[in-house]
């Protein structure tokens, strides 16, 4: 029988899931406590003893160990560009399409101030990008000279103006810095190339930050580690909404999942404009793109939610005092692993579910503009338009535990008071109930086609 | 042209014009004479126009504009180059930019204080536009 074993480092929970791959049957799954500050191991050995029952009480030899990971921090990442509406947005693009979390992002000439920002922020990679090929040159060339001065051994990605790379290249290098160029991410000013620079991001995960993260011992019993979490889980949607020659997609696709510290969503498609008469315009959006909301999370990030949400909307969505709501937010932020008990609790919990969804997939989803001309009105796009995406996946913690996930997915959708927020309109609700996510992106690597028979066969519809 | 000088040119129609097939035929014409034509399109704000010369590294902006507002979509131009620190950006307009039968001298005057280099009436060729850029710039073309 050819088993794999996929594996999910995360902050919190180690999360192993076994696979018969030929029947893409799921066997089993379990979690243990993370343990990266004693010895990765510990957390991923109490996980395999809980599904060893499944194996008549030993381990079996299997086929295929692999592993993504979060941990200690995850990639955590800075992306620099020139203007801030084109290669700084470029770039922050490529490092969250390639699982990063982006603690910060500059524009323009970097200033004295700024590099000590950045060293404060301790990256494990930075991001260089700026000027089209053949375009300006003396403002990345500048940022290398500042960038160079960095105190901590962090390496560089550089995916600018192809003219100035190899500089790039060489100034940073004499300073001692580990260097990795690779295409830009806006060759031209309307064409988007975040592919090249997201491989080059993952190839120094697996190289560097696998090690850094103390997340190699682990490797001695796995196969590798092979990319960031986030990474994962869009490599599973890609895969779930293209399919590949074998078998068929789902086609388009969003994905909503809920965590403690962040809500990202991500969304598989094109995103053009599906009514007549509607001009694109801004810079082009990824056919796979992320957005990550640091301030929208269920506990580490509770106060930032309702400090963004407000008590207000939360107890109109609830039902419950301002109060009440105040304080047991408070409580869940102190205490991350505090899961609802009471009716009121849960309600609470919902309603920050259900305002985080909202407002995670509004920030993600295209608006339309209405401009007043001459000629009478005209609707201008600015991002993706989503509202014909046929499948809404529900994920995280909150919403595949939750008693009525529907409840709280149905917030991703079409708002009629909204007009102009392009989400979907009438795309199917699914739950990943079994957390399968990650572990099809981990499996894709390998067994691409049992990857997608699983994720179909346990992505289920909500009705 | 030159052999070891291409010049870059931002292209597009500003404000909240929608006029695309003026704006194809200037590219087409541009692009046939040699030149790196960037062409950030229709209802382009200043912003754009200035976003795209900074990363492009370009040489000169061409905006055009045929809904009679151009006065008011170009005002500011030059002033915001200049703060983006491509101030010496060469800049050129053109089409129908006033409403109504106005002495084009008098127009051209308000360009040219307004800090646009030239100002092509309604009716210019795109040659005459072609041949003032080479002329401008002190290239010799190449056929």
């Amino acid at each position: 029988m050819e088993l794999a074993l996929l594996i999910d480092f995360g902050s919190t929970y180690t999360k192993v899931t076994a696979v018969d791959v030929a029947a893409a049957e799921l066997i089993a799954t379990a979690r243990g406590i993370t343990t990266v500050e004693t010895n990765i191991l510990e957390g991923l050995g109490q996980a395999l003893e809980q599904i060893k029952p499944h194996f008549g009480g030993v381990l079996p030899d299997f086929t295929h160990r692999l592993a993504c990971s979060s941990a200690a921090g995850g990639l955590r990442m800075v992306a620099i560009g020139l203007v801030k509406e084109l290669t700084v947005e470029a770039a922050r693009q490529a490092a969250l399409g390639a699982g990063a979390r982006i603690l910060g992002v500059y524009a323009q000439q970097l200033s004295h101030s700024e590099i000590e920002q950045i060293d404060a922020l301790c990256p494990d990679i930075i991001l260089l990008a700026g000027g089209t090929d053949g375009g300006n040159k003396e403002v990345i060339i500048h940022n290398a000279k500042m960038l160079a001065a960095c105190q901590r051994a962090t390496t560089f990605v550089v995916a600018g103006n192809k003219s100035a790379a190899d500089e790039v290249r060489q100034i940073l290098v004499q300073a001692g810095k580990d260097v990795r160029v690779t295409a830009n991410v806006l060759p031209e000013l309307n064409k988007l190339n975040v592919e090249p620079a997201r491989d080059t991001i993952r190839q120094t995960f697996l190289e560097k930050i696998v090690e850094a993260k103390g997340l190699r011992r682990a490797e001695s019993y796995l196969q590798g580690i092979l990319m960031p979490t986030p990474a994962a889980v869009l490599q599973a949607a890609k895969l779930l909404a293209e399919g590949n020659e074998e078998e068929k997609g789902w086609g388009d696709l969003l994905i909503v999942d809920l965590g403690g510290a962040t809500t990202d969503v991500h969304s598989i498609a094109e995103g053009y404009p599906t009514k007549s008469g509607v001009t694109y315009k801004g810079l082009p959006e990824p056919y796979a793109k992320r957005t990550v909301e640091g301030d929208l999370g269920m506990r580490v990030s509770s106060l930032s939610l309702l400090e963004t949400v407000g008590s207000r909307k939360l107890a109109a969505i609830s039902g419950l005092g301002e109060q009440t709501i105040q304080e047991y937010i408070h409580t869940v932020h102190d205490q991350v692993e505090t899961l609802p008990q009471t009716a009121e609790q849960w309600q609470i919990d919902t309603a920050m579910a259900k305002a985080a969804t909202d407002l995670a997939v509004e920030r993600h989803s295209g608006i339309l503009e209405t401009m007043w001309t001459p000629m009478g009105a005209i609707h201008v796009q600015h991002g993706k338009d989503l509202t014909e995406v046929p499948y809404l996946i529900g994920t995280g913690g909150v919403i595949v535990k939750h008693p009525n996930p529907k409840e709280i997915l149905q917030e991703a959708l079409y708002k009629p008071e909204q007009p102009t927020v392009l989400r979907p309109q009438k795309a199917k609700l699914m739950l990943d109930q079994e957390y399968i996510l990650a572990a099809v992106g981990l499996l894709a690597e390998v067994r691409p086609t049992a990857a997608l028979r699983l994720a179909k066969k346990y992505i289920r519809p909500l009705d | 042209m030159e052999q070891n000088k291409q010049l870059t040119l931002v292209l597009g129609v500003i404000g909240a014009d929608v006029h695309a097939v003026g704006n194809r035929i200037l590219e087409y014409a541009l692009t046939e004479a040699g030149f790196k034509v960037v062409n950030i399109g229709v209802m382009a704000s200043q912003e754009e126009f200035i976003n795209a010369a900074v990363e492009t590294n370009a040489d000169a902006i061409l905006v055009s504009s045929l809904y009679g507002h151009g006065e008011i979509d170009c005002r500011g131009l030059r002033e915001k180059a200049i703060e983006a620190g491509i101030g010496h950006i060469k800049m050129y307009v053109g089409g129908n930019l006033v409403v109504g039968k106005q002495d084009w001298q008098e127009v051209e005057k308000r360009f040219i204080n307004m800090g646009f280099d030239r100002a092509y009436p309604p009716g210019t060729m795109p040659q005459e536009a072609i041949d003032d850029i080479v002329k401008d710039f002190g290239i010799t073309q190449k056929c």
